[in-house]
């Protein structure tokens, strides 16, 4: 192999790496990469399907030796999550596709847990656990092409949230591929476990940047003998919508109920009033305890009007990226108690946007944002943007770009701030990464 | 080789009479709950704010001087051990609840604070905080998070990580940074997640922001004897199996019961295998469910089944249980309260694999569980006076240990790994996983002056390793070695 320089490897460095993977993961699944693999623009050289833990380790050793950037890549729903890639003098990009680690490597259903490689999708893996009447407690977006390993990465969540956590709170064990080619593992099989660094964690929600997830561990939960959701409609008094929604999530969560979802649904087709504020909760469990809390739901929900609950309620949130016209789609966090503040920003925001926009919200605080219309507006559009972000920065909470027009991501950073902790961070990816080969450019701070 | 008066002083400058140089006064902080390891620490300081243990930190940085940061000094793997020719800093005296925001959910302390005044502070609102250890009336909140602490319900409501969102901390290299935020899925790598369960090698916790628990509707604890341990674990098994969460799940052998009887006087059925198992939730839903776990006892063999009737009842179940690991001293003069993890389907044989194991030994061993999620509390009773009874104690707890790992567990389920299990980490990993570990440890603090020594079976030096393998000048030369 040609000898480094600073700037990376030369392009007979390049051609030697190409053999190097052709040869490590085979010929037939290895090709140059097309128009269709871009990644915001990028076109890469080249993407390759290693077969296994050791090969995605293998090829990472092999780009980290001749300069390659690599885009780890699994069910192709989110490679737009993040900052465009950092341009830079290197070689050449590589996409490391793990659609070949598709397995359930196994189903210890008597102790409620699982092993799944990351190429794997959440669909097949449900289906899996389903027969014997167990699920990963997690409702992601687009469950049927999404796979683990990016489900993880980008740390994704969904309505269960509200009653099992998010993923920090259900993956138990890792095995990572890191740049310099090691494999290593972290936390275990079983659900109760402090030895070491829960690496788990640290790799959950960082977008491919220090490693790349080849096999992860879960804590299950059983389905629930039953499942009964319903839906209220707030939006009669345009002004208050936002005030009432917020004070019926707030006694929702203040009540000694136990709902596996509380969605609010917001949002303007016009450009002025508040037209659909719509909240759905979810209860599970036995059928007489569901009975009972969706009686004591609607005592306490007196005041809005109950309606039909929409087909697939509770994957409204993927809607959001419907449609090719050039949108925003945001992913927002705050205080429970700051939604209704939140809503009023979003509808005067959009009012001198002239933009109609949705929101699906959890009451956890967690949400979706959607502003259509005029999005090639760039400059009024980022002010929005830097508006909305800020509000909620103040007071804890975050604003993550994941979809926008390619202007908007060149202008301004997707993520936002992540404080005094950025220092940090980069020191993470620096152990991790050194020579910053995995998604460089595209996390936190540039990270 | 005491410590040059010059620091000293600069100490003194910090936190006045919050510095303890005394040797009879030192003595207090030379262990934590494991007592079997002792060492005098050079100096305990005692802040009363972050920017105290700022300053603090930051002369250590200066002067290479290790810290270990001690909350209540209950821990039960020697991870608040001092270490040598270092300062201990006991976060004791920052002790405040700074802000219950109880429309969210939060509550932010300080590290000192007391696991069960978190609760206390928040039940008139009908709220709780979830992690319960055993020691919750003393532990601190800070102490939790250094071993991420569970407890007898994280079963359903998870450890102290599930509950911790945010954390003002000092770095080693005397910074002051924050982890995390009020709002969940704060974007950047998950450092809470990181730092949560580190045991105080990552830096010090200085603020920390809870999330509580709204309290169930109500709670109903069953109590139901079995002849055997096998017959409670198939109830364990049919709980679980028939789609149940359960807030606790806890079993109990004879041996175990026979010293908390001794000790508290629970008024536990005598026999070979006790189960509590505790469900909580809205009314409908839990008292519907209690009849399906006391059928399933019956079924699996239970001859005994009560039901609490009260909350003073409750408490009376509970107190057994709690008390059980210091019951021990009722029924033997010394003991090793050990902490492992196995799936929870390994259970009947790794009892019976214990119980030849202790035959073996003649070394009796009570068991206490947390059967719902597998961590076992194996409890090796033995006397120090006779002599070599204490070392093989300690290698059957240890052999115990890889019992459990060889079932595919783990060495420490709460307890945290400290001084006591070092060792075992090696037998728990690879030593490329290790490795991986230590890039963690080489983020937070390069010159390892946080606890060091602990939880790592050795460290390497957190030189750049960019690339092919080569060698630290330092090696080259000769005075200090890769592991």
């Amino acid at each position: 192999m040609e000898a480094h320089s600073s700037s990376g490897t030369s392009i007979a460095g390049a051609e030697t790496a190409w053999s190097d993977l052709r040869a490590l993961v085979g010929a037939e699944n290895m090709r140059a990469a097309a128009e269709e693999d871009a990644v915001d623009g990028i076109v890469p050289q080249i993407v390759i399907a290693p077969g296994n833990a050791e090969e995605v380790a293998g090829a990472l050793k092999i780009a980290t030796g001749a300069g390659l950037q690599v885009i780890p890549r699994g069910g192709r729903t989110k490679t737009d999550w993040g900052n465009r890639l950092r341009n830079s003098e290197r070689t050449g990009e590589l996409i490391l596709s793990t659609r070949r680690l598709n397995r359930v490597v196994e189903h210890a259903w008597g102790d409620m847990t699982a092993t799944v490689e990351a190429g794997c999708t959440f669909h097949q893996f449900q289906q899996t656990l389903a027969e014997h009447g167990q699920r990963l407690a997690l409702d992601p977006l687009w469950p049927k092409q999404a796979t683990i390993g990016g489900i993880l990465a980008t740390n994704d969540s969904g309505p269960l949230r509200v009653r099992f956590g998010s993923l920090r709170d259900l993956i138990i064990g890792i095995t990572l591929a890191l740049p310099d080619g090691t494999l290593a593992k972290s936390g275990g099989k079983v659900v109760k476990n402090v030895a070491g660094y829960d690496l788990p964690k640290l790799a959950t929600g960082s977008l491919g940047t220090l490693g790349i997830i080849t096999q992860a561990i879960f804590r299950l939960h059983p389905i629930p003998r039953e499942s009964r959701a319903l839906s209220f409609s707030i939006s009669d008094s345009v002004l208050s919508a936002s005030e009432t929604m917020n004070a019926l999530v707030l006694a929702i969560q203040d009540c000694n109920m136990v709902p596996t979802g509380v969605q609010i649904r917001a949002g303007s087709s016009s450009t002025r009033e508040i037209d659909l504020c719509e909240l759905d909760l979810r209860f599970e469990g036995t059928a007489t305890g569901c009975k009972a809390q969706i009686e004591q739901t609607l005592r306490m929900a007196s005041g809005a009007r109950r309606i039909e609950s929409p087909a697939d309620v509770w994957n409204a949130h993927s809607t959001l990226w419907s449609g090719d016209e050039p949108t925003v789609v945001c992913k927002f966090t705050l205080l429970p108690a700051d939604l209704g503040t939140f809503l009023n920003s979003v509808r005067q925001t959009s009012e001198a946007l002239h933009s109609p926009w949705r929101l699906v919200a959890q009451a956890v605080g967690v949400g979706y944002l959607r502003i259509e219309g005029d999005v090639n507006n760039t400059e009024a559009l980022l002010h929005a943007l830097e508006d909305l972000r800020s509000r909620l920065e103040t007071r804890g909470g975050s604003f993550v770009i994941l979809r926008c027009p390619l202007e908007i991501k060149s202008k301004m950073d997707v993520w936002g701030s992540t404080g005094d902790a950025l220092p940090l961070m980069k020191s993470i990816k620096a152990q991790f990464d050194p020579t910053r080969v995995l998604n460089p450019g595209r996390f936190v701070g540039g990270i | 080789m005491p410590m040059e008066a010059r620091i000293l002083g600069q100490f003194r400058a910090i936190v006045g009479k919050g510095l303890i140089t005394e040797a009879s006064q030192l003595h207090t902080y030379e262990c934590d709950g494991l007592t079997n390891f002792r060492l005098l620490p050079q100096a305990v300081l005692l802040p009363t704010s972050t920017e105290e243990v700022q300053a603090i930190v930051r002369i250590c940085q200066r002067e290479k001087i290790p810290f270990v940061a001690r909350g209540s000094g209950t821990g039960l793997s020697g991870g608040a051990l001092p270490v040598e020719n270092g300062v201990v800093i006991s976060l004791a005296r920052m002790n405040r609840i700074l802000e219950v925001d109880l429309p969210n959910a939060r509550v932010v302390a300080e590290p000192g604070v007391v696991n069960s005044d978190v609760t206390q502070r928040v039940f008139p609102h009908g709220y709780f905080y979830a992690p319960d250890p055993s020691s919750q009336s003393v532990c601190s909140i800070g102490g939790n998070v250094a071993e991420n602490s569970g407890g007898a319900h994280c079963l359903k409501y998870g450890f102290t990580t599930t509950h911790v969102l945010a954390l003002e901390v000092v770095l080693p290299d005397g910074s002051i940074v924050h982890l995390g935020s009020r709002a969940v899925d704060r974007p950047g790598y998950d450092l809470p997640g990181i730092f949560v369960g580190s045991e105080g090698t990552l830096g010090i916790a200085t603020k920390i922001v809870l999330r509580i628990v709204k309290k169930p509707a109500i709670i109903q604890t069953l109590l139901a004897a079995f002849n055997t341990t096998e017959e409670a674990g198939a109830a364990v098994s049919g709980i679980i199996g028939a789609g149940m969460l359960p807030a606790a799940i806890e079993m109990m052998d004879n041996l175990a019961i026979q010293a908390a009887e001794a000790a508290v006087h629970a008024g536990y059925p005598n026999c070979g295998g006790l189960l509590l198992v505790e469900l909580d939730g809205p009314a409908a839903e839990v008292e519907h469910l209690i009849d399906e776990v006391s059928g399933i006892c019956t079924q699996c063999g239970a001859w005994e089944i009560r039901i609490a009737q009260s909350e003073a009842e409750r408490a009376v179940f509970w107190k057994g249980r709690k008390a059980a690991f210091a019951a021990m001293g009722r029924i033997s003069p010394n003991y090793i309260v050990q902490d492992g993890v196995i799936p929870r389907t390994a259970l009947p044989k790794v009892l019976s694999a214990i119980e030849r194991m202790s035959a073996a030994e003649g070394l009796r061993v009570a068991n206490v569980f947390h059967a719902g999620d597998g961590n076992l509390h194996p409890l090796v009773l033995y006397d120090r006076r006779i002599p070599g009874q204490e070392e093989r104690a300690m290698e059957l707890s240890i052999n115990i240990l890889r019992l459990c790992v060889e079932c595919g567990g783990s060495i420490t389920g709460e307890h945290g790994v400290g001084e006591e299990k070092k060792m075992m980490m090696g037998e728990m990993f690879a030593e490329p996983d290790l490795e991986t570990m230590q890039l963690v440890r080489c983020a937070f603090d390069p010159e390892r002056l946080s606890n060091p020594g602990k939880v790592f079976p050795r460290t390497r030096l957190c030189a750049e390793r960019t690339g092919p393998y080569q060698p630290h000048p330092l090696e080259v030369a000769g005075v200090a070695q890769f592991f």
